[in-house]
């Protein structure tokens, strides 16, 4: 059972306060959804959890299972057990897949995995997310599409195994196919391990696949909202008009 | 070929003088296109002639059927391949009292390479080395250069009609050495040349290798790899000369530089003359910038002068080491040592991967290992 505890988070960017004092807990097995328009700071709040350098974090705190998460370096944090899935993640070139894959289950578990057990486990991750094997052969999100570039982020939260798992944005960019495999993914880790989620997301569309079992609606840099499933639906029909008047101090969009 | 004993010069825009006559390029003054990038206060007085008062220990391991011996400069194969286009090397060529020659008699594959350390145990000093492989022979020559000293020296290889040759080229100085050194290959008939320059050490290392063919349908592969740090300066300038048709080049550049006025530059000179048909050359070269402070100078040059190429091109680049892939790697939970690690190893394995020489693999990749262990300390 782990715990991830955000308090009273503010971060800033270029001395320009986009979080404004977020209150969250996720534990494990849990799956919330963080709805928000854009510009709200969803993806503001993934990566200062994650340690992005870009962001500074002004006041607050955020605790795994009780360890000071904002006092330990980027690659701590993933050790920790912390995850994130990119809206945009990057390519490093000449780096391939196998390699980069098998190096970071090196660092998170702690050992290398044994080779002929890995070759078997990758193998069915990535048959899961409809992933030609040939995909482990090229260079790190190089060239990669889309929807290519999310089932990859995905393909490496079902190996990495963390204790929480922050998707942000996971669904933008996705056709309907690429949607409903990159969220079975999601589902069929959810279901194998006791993973927390965070589910970062513009739109409801990815919540017909991944049912939250919590919907926090983000507005100006917190959140002003919060409720199960039926939110989503709501969220769904009304949009984000309404809290237009709660974003006015906020971040432009 | 230039002629030997008076100067002339081509009629391209790289324009470039020939001569064994120190007096025949003048003392550089900064200004000139071969030495603009050149800090000259920092050659160690190699612009004028020098008394040598250095000494350089080499350490010969060849196989038996390799040939290593030292000749004085009149005999008549030395200056044969490389005539002086700067006046650095004349003025070596000059101040030379005997000369290295590496040979493989024709038809012999040498059973394993030809290592040549060279020793700089300080002072200043003028080399030459001449490697000579027959018709029909194969072998690969390491030479690798340690220790420290000013010297300026020439290289050439004659490379017979058939022949394949491997030549690897280390420097591998302590940071107080200036080494100027011009080399020319002239690869034969359906030759095939390998030139691997690596680059490390030294305060000033500039190296400049020129290919010219003696016959058609040659071959020649040139790599280089280097790693400038804080302070040094390492310049690199290629020239291939499509002389003869038919024959192919390949010129790959790869360089990561990091600290505090660490200066690079190179400069890729292809020119295809009207009797260089269907050749087919491409030069490229990359820059990893690893920290602020760091510069690289690029410049390809490509100069056609036939209709009929086969291929010909280039490409030079030079970029930042990305915070962002850090990021992405490191948020994987891999250290920032080890992320660091695989983005050099991967720039540099196109390089390394080419080589061709087993011995050197782990070598080099573990220099360039330690290289990148000094980033930030």
């Amino acid at each position: 059972m782990a715990t991830l505890a955000i308090r009273d988070l503010h971060v800033s960017v270029d001395d320009v306060e986009i979080l404004k004092g977020v209150d969250l807990t996720v534990a494990s097995g849990q799956t919330h959804a963080i709805m928000g328009p854009n510009g709200s700071g969803k993806s503001t709040l993934a990566y200062s959890i994650a340690g992005h350098p870009k962001y500074t974090v002004t006041r607050g705190e955020v605790l795994l299972d009780g360890e000071d998460v904002l006092s330990m370096s980027v690659d701590e944090r993933a050790r920790a057990g912390l995850f994130l899935a990119m809206q945009y993640p990057v390519e490093v070139a000449g780096v391939s897949v196998s390699n980069f894959l098998r190096t970071a289950a090196t660092a998170v578990r702690g050992e290398a995995p044994k080779l002929r057990t890995w070759m078997k486990e990758v193998k069915a991750a990535m048959a899961d997310l409809e992933m030609d094997p040939a995909f482990a052969e090229r260079n790190v999100n190089e060239g990669f599409s889309g929807g290519e570039k999310k089932r990859h982020e995905i393909l490496q939260l079902a190996l990495l195994k963390p204790k929480i798992a922050i998707l942000d944005e996971t669904d933008s960019g996705l056709d309907v196919d690429a949607l409903r495999v990159v969220s079975q993914g999601v589902n069929a880790v959810r279901a194998s391990t006791d993973v927390g989620t965070l589910l970062i997301t513009h739109y409801t569309r990815i919540l017909r696949y991944v049912t939250p079992d919590f919907v926090h609606v983000f507005a100006g840099g917190r959140i002003v909202e919060e409720g199960g499933p039926e939110l989503a639906e709501r969220l769904e029909s009304e949009g984000y008009a309404r809290y237009a008047a709660l974003a006015g101090s906020g971040p432009a969009a | 070929m230039a002629g030997q004993t008076h100067s002339h010069t081509d009629q391209t825009v790289t324009r470039r003088v020939y001569s064994r006559d120190p007096d025949a390029f003048g003392v550089p003054t900064g200004r000139e296109e071969e030495w603009r990038f050149t800090p000259l206060d920092r050659l160690g007085g190699l612009t004028r002639p020098i008394q040598p008062d250095g000494k350089i220990v080499v350490d010969v391991q060849a196989p038996a059927e390799v040939s290593v011996r030292t000749v004085g400069t009149d005999d008549p194969a030395i200056g044969g391949v490389h005539t002086p286009s700067n006046q650095v090397s004349a003025l070596a060529l000059a101040g030379i009292h005997e000369a290295m020659v590496v040979s493989v008699p024709a038809e012999v594959a040498a059973s394993g390479p030809t290592f040549l350390t060279m020793r700089g145990e300080g002072g200043s000093q003028y080399g030459h080395l001449l490697v000579e492989v027959g018709a029909g022979a194969a072998a690969v020559v390491v030479v690798d250069h340690v220790g420290t000293a000013t010297l300026a020296s020439n290289v050439e290889y004659r490379i017979g009609a058939g022949a394949a040759l491997t030549v690897v080229s280390i420097q591998d100085w302590e940071p107080t050495a200036v080494h100027v050194e011009s080399q020319t290959a002239l690869v034969g008939r359906d030759a095939r040349f390998k030139h691997v320059l690596v680059t490390l050490g030294g305060a000033l290392v500039r190296i400049s290798p020129t290919v010219r063919f003696a016959g058609p349908g040659g071959d020649a592969d040139l790599l280089g790899l280097y790693f400038t740090d804080t302070g040094q300066h390492q310049e690199h300038r290629v020239f291939i000369d499509h002389n003869a048709p038919r024959c192919r080049s390949r010129v790959t550049y790869k360089g990561a530089l990091q600290g505090e006025d660490a200066h690079a530059v190179w400069i890729g000179d292809v020119l295809i003359r009207p009797e260089g048909v269907d050749t087919d050359t491409y030069e490229l070269n990359r820059n990893l910038l690893l920290t602020e402070g760091a510069r690289a100078d690029s410049v390809p040059n490509l100069e056609i002068t036939t209709g009929e190429v086969l291929g010909a091109g280039h490409a030079s680049a030079t970029g930042r080491f990305d915070d962002l892939q850090l990021f992405y790697l490191m948020s994987r939970g891999i250290p920032e040592t080890e992320a660091r690690q695989m983005v050099v190893r991967a720039f540099f394995a196109e390089v390394i991967d080419k080589i061709g020489v087993p011995e050197l693999v782990e070598r080099l990749t573990t220099a360039v290992d330690d290289e990148l262990a000094k980033v930030g300390r």
